[in-house]
């Protein structure tokens, strides 16, 4: 009886084996049963890929699932926990949890609208680091002493705090200058891909965003909701010459500083006229001179000679037509040259027209690319979360995400720019006790019929160690150097005092 | 007081995943143990695992309700567990031990997690796994004494394709696609018996059919009709389980490997036509590629589920402490996702290699059968029940698109845990046949004198 026992329980593992001499039956047995073989091995690799799948989830995809914006699962954490507060590097808080003797919580934003994009809201869904760092927000690395006596006197928690990389100086600065302007403003270090202001108009203030909520949807044309320093969307106009420039002196390397071009205030291609500003007339110019007084003609010309799909892959590797390294909510730039593009749109695509759709902080990173030496930084807004008391949980460190021109070329386009606060679009730049270069936009659009022109600037501070790399979008703002460049003076000003 | 609670909470949380653990080593370690006292023992552990793993769980739900009724429930479901285990071992002292106490712990995990979503789910589904047991009890018998089960080929073929296509006339609509019948007031989805059935006709169909292509071509064109009517019900993910199952069916009776390329190549075929047939197929497909695309409707089940487990972590959030009735029908659909949020991941994982040490067991069984219809069908249930698992797990972490099955014997839903006990109690059937034919095969050669040659010492 025993015996048969055995039998009986021994062929399991052998049978799958194959290999064993100890198989109860003769090697026909063993051929019989190959299919079945290969079948057990083709579940147990689908069964394995399940096993990974979780193992993944739980660690890869860990992070990104918990912070996902829809997730609201972190929210009956409330419960136990005081929502943390965001604060900046000095301590200056930008939300915070206020606790009434009744035990009743508000949300409180001292800045009021001044920070609204940015650090967002908690009442009617969640915008801006309210949302993106909700769970961080609900969540405690408080001792677990302290959070024993909590439990002990049936109190919260407090959540950990969220310490952020912006500047009040700055951002006050930034809003005040943007002043009634429709447009954004995103103020950025070059060597870190700190953001350190970021303001979007019209705005809302998020301690009152409850009862203003109802009126807010309804007015649909202002958005105010709308992040458009991430994810506006807007024609570059000229401070896309940056980029052009930059195809330029790729396609000239040793001789790009015999580039002449005579100026006519217009050229025509066909039927296409492309005039510059105002019908100004630059005359003879050399590739400097056409950056720095914005030549739309010039540029046209230069666009006819460059190669579509070269720079198409040009705009590309800056990060046109895909997602931007950070994990800020921002909308993807557009760039559309093909190898069979018209001639049109090769000419206006040259000045920043065309199809061509950036956002400001996109823009931001391009004038700090040229900045850092040609190295394009991972732009982040959150340095590190911290404890209630203050302790560090987890940091961000600055990350490089590529060298995207050379040192040289960064050089000669921050000459260029220089050269437009120095004699072009942007001299009233030149007038501070500060260096600064950069580059003016005028982008004309048209949507559902009317027309106008938004006001651009892109460019930094302080050109041998710069500073500050900054983006400026007034719309309906006219020429570059009528609304965006006092804007960006404003907040250079603020940085270095007045 | 409270630390105290939690204290407790928190130990049985923990002691729950170590049992699991320890559970699912046995499930795997007893293919090693040659002793039949040694698998004894083993068997026993993971029978005292079942129960203190199933005291926690009630422990901690009745905790966290303070239900009295839990207290009831809970000890029924022990008497239960105890009548189940103690009567297939002394009713059937040679049926399969390991697949047994699998069943009785995917059965207990199931109606933990039931029990958590909603007491009136849980009373429903316990009730009908009573009288589930109840029938699987008879029907190891019933293989053993009835042969002429192997020769009712057609009648397999005519039910399987008439219910299907009743379902697909009469069945009301529920969650997009056609699948349950109302009989006096009961709903059912025939689909997943007729995946039993299926088996059988396959098994017959295919039994002798090696190396005769008439007779493959039939058995391909009535299968084929199977799918067609699924597909065209929008049940796709039986659709998929019935096409796949016929495929490993037709490579093990014809040992051919081109045909089963040529099948796996039209499968394909199949699919990409069905992409743009039907647009409920590119909104399944597009939802599985980006779910949060459109969050708010088609990718809202699977985004809660991911989220689910994400919030579990590895050790889960513990019972009552998250949030997955969150998920659309996550009873039905989306039970490993639940299980991953409140239970952790780590058990979860255990539960992925305790439905595959089952499937094993069913190979195995189809190993050891020489008569080539038991041994079919022994494979073709083996490969239904792994495929089922694959594609509810497989779709809850969008590692596949989900398709809606059911996690058998763990989801919630009547026919499902039915159809999936029938299923086991027939793999036992076999699995006693395979131990009758081994010993008649074990006097052939005492007669002619071979050693039984399987090395034992003793």
């Amino acid at each position: 009886m025993r015996k048969k026992e055995k039998g009986q329980g021994t062929f399991r593992v052998r049978e799958i084996r194959l290999d064993t001499q100890e198989q109860p039956q003769g090697p026909a047995d063993r051929t019989r049963n190959t299919e079945l073989v290969i079948i057990t091995y083709v579940f147990v690799l689908l069964f394995a890929l399940l096993v990974g799948t979780m193992v993944w989830l739980n660690t890869v995809k860990h992070t990104a699932l918990v912070q996902n914006v829809n997730n609201t699962k972190k929210d009956s954490a409330a419960d136990r926990i005081i929502r943390g507060s965001i604060v900046t590097e000095e301590g200056a808080e930008l939300a915070v949890t206020n606790v009434d003797a009744d035990g009743r919580e508000t949300r409180y934003y001292p800045y009021g609208q001044m920070f609204a994009h940015v650090v967002g809201y908690a009442s009617n869904g969640k915008g801006g680091l309210e949302a993106s760092m909700n769970y961080d927000l609900l969540s405690t690395h408080s001792s677990l002493l302290s959070q024993l006596r909590s439990e002990e006197s049936s109190e919260k928690v407090h959540g950990d705090s969220v310490v952020t990389t912006f500047n009040p100086v700055l951002q006050e600065a930034a809003y005040y200058a943007l002043g009634s302007n429709r447009g954004a403003v995103v103020v950025m270090e070059p060597d870190s891909g700190k953001i350190l202001a970021m303001v979007s108009k019209p705005d809302f203030d998020p301690n009152t965003i409850s009862q203003e909520w109802e009126s807010m949807m309804a007015d649909s044309a202002s958005s105010a909701l709308l992040n458009r320093a991430c994810q506006g969307r807007y024609p570059p106009g000229s401070t896309f010459k940056i980029l052009t420039a930059l195809g330029y002196l790729r396609a000239h390397p040793t001789d790009w500083n015999n580039y002449y071009y005579d100026c006519q205030g217009a050229m025509s291609r066909g039927d296409i006229t492309i005039n510059c500003y105002n019908w100004e007339v630059h005359g003879g110019e050399d590739l400097e001179g056409a950056f720095a007084h914005s030549c739309n003609t010039a540029f046209a010309s230069i666009g006819l000679e460059l190669d579509n799909a070269q720079f198409k892959s040009l705009a590309e590797s800056f990060c046109f037509n895909t997602s931007l390294p950070t994990s800020l909510p921002h909308s993807q730039s557009v760039f559309r040259l093909e190898a069979g593009s018209s001639e049109e749109e090769q000419m206006t695509t040259a000045i920043g027209q065309g199809n061509t759709l950036v956002t400001p902080l996109h823009m931001c990173m391009i004038a700090s690319c040229v900045a850092n030496g040609g190295i394009m930084m991972k732009p982040y807004c959150v340095s590190r979360i911290q404890t209630y008391d203050g302790e560090t949980v987890s940091e961000t460190t600055p990350s490089i995400y590529k060298e995207l021109m050379s040192a040289d070329e960064a050089q000669i386009l921050t000459q260029f720019m220089k050269a437009t606060v120095n004699y072009g679009t942007a001299q009233e730049l030149g007038w501070g006790w500060y260096s600064a270069a950069g580059k003016t936009g005028s982008a004309e659009y048209e949507t559902e019929g009317a027309t106008g022109t938004h006001s651009w600037f892109v460019g930094f501070s302080n050109v041998d160690d710069p500073d500050l790399a900054i983006a400026v979008i007034a719309e309906d703002g006219g020429t570059g150097s009528a609304t965006a460049v006092p804007i960006a003076r404003a907040v250079f000003d603020a940085w270095y005092g007045s | 007081m409270s630390n105290l609670m939690t204290l407790a909470l928190q130990t049985a949380k923990y002691l729950m995943i170590v049992l699991m653990v320890i559970y699912t080593f046995q499930s795997f370690a007893v293919f090693a143990r040659t002793g039949a006292q040694a698998k004894d023992m083993v068997f026993l552990r993971q029978d005292v695992c079942i129960f203190i793993l199933h005291f926690l769980a009630f422990f901690v739900l009745f905790l966290k309700t303070m239900d009295m009724q839990l207290i009831i429930f809970y000890a029924e479901q022990c008497l239960y567990l105890a009548f189940a285990l103690l009567l297939w071992r002394n009713l059937y002292p040679r049926a399969s031990r390991l697949l047994i106490n699998n069943m009785c712990l995917l059965l207990t995990i199931g109606m933990i997690m039931i029990t958590r979503l909603s007491y009136d789910w849980s009373v429903k589904q316990f009730t009908i796994i009573c009288a589930g047991s109840a029938i699987a009890l008879v029907i190891p018998v019933i293989i053993r004494k009835l042969s002429f089960i192997t020769k009712m080929t057609w009648a397999y073929v005519f039910v399987g394709i008439g219910v299907l296509l009743l379902v697909l006339v009469a069945a009301r609509v529920t969650n997009g696609a056609k699948l349950a019948l109302t009989v006096g007031g009961f709903a059912f989805q025939p689909s997943e018996f007729i995946k039993i059935v299926f088996v059988f006709a396959v098994a017959g169909l295919l039994s002798g059919a090696a190396g005769d292509m008439r007779r493959i071509i039939v058995a391909t064109v009535l299968a084929a009709v199977h799918v067609l009517i699924l597909v065209i019900s929008t049940d796709l993910g039986s659709a998929l389980i019935f096409f796949v199952t016929y495929l490993v069916m037709l490579y093990v009776a014809t040992r051919n490997p081109f045909l089963v390329s040529a099948g796996l190549i039209s499968g394909a075929a199949a699919a990409v036509a069905a992409w743009f047939l039907f647009g409920h197929v590119r909104v399944r497909v597009s939802v599985w590629l980006d779910p949060f695309a459109d969050y708010a409707n088609t990718g809202y089940q699977i985004s809660q589920a991911l989220f689910a487990i994400a919030a579990g972590g590895w050790f889960g959030t513990g019972l009552y402490d998250g949030s997955p009735t969150a998920i659309p029908y996550v009873a039905q659909d989306c039970m490993f996702a639940a299980i991953s949020e409140e239970l952790g991941a780590v058990f979860a994982i255990c539960l992925i290699l305790i439905c595959l040490s089952c499937f094993i067991m069913f190979i195995n069984i189809a190993m050891k059968l020489t008569n080539r219809f038991y041994r079919l069908v022994a494979l073709g249930l083996g490969t239904t029940y792994a495929m089922q698992v694959f594609l509810t797990i497989g779709g809850t972490t969008k590692l596949i698109p989900l398709t809606g099955v059911t996690l058998p014997l763990v989801s919630y839903g009547g026919s499902s845990v039915l159809s999936t006990l029938i299923m086991f109690a027939i793999v036992q059937g076999l699995y006693m046949l395979r131990v009758d034919e081994e010993k008649e095969n074990e006097k052939e050669r005492e007669r002619t004198g071979d050693l039984p040659g399987t090395g034992d010492p003793a």
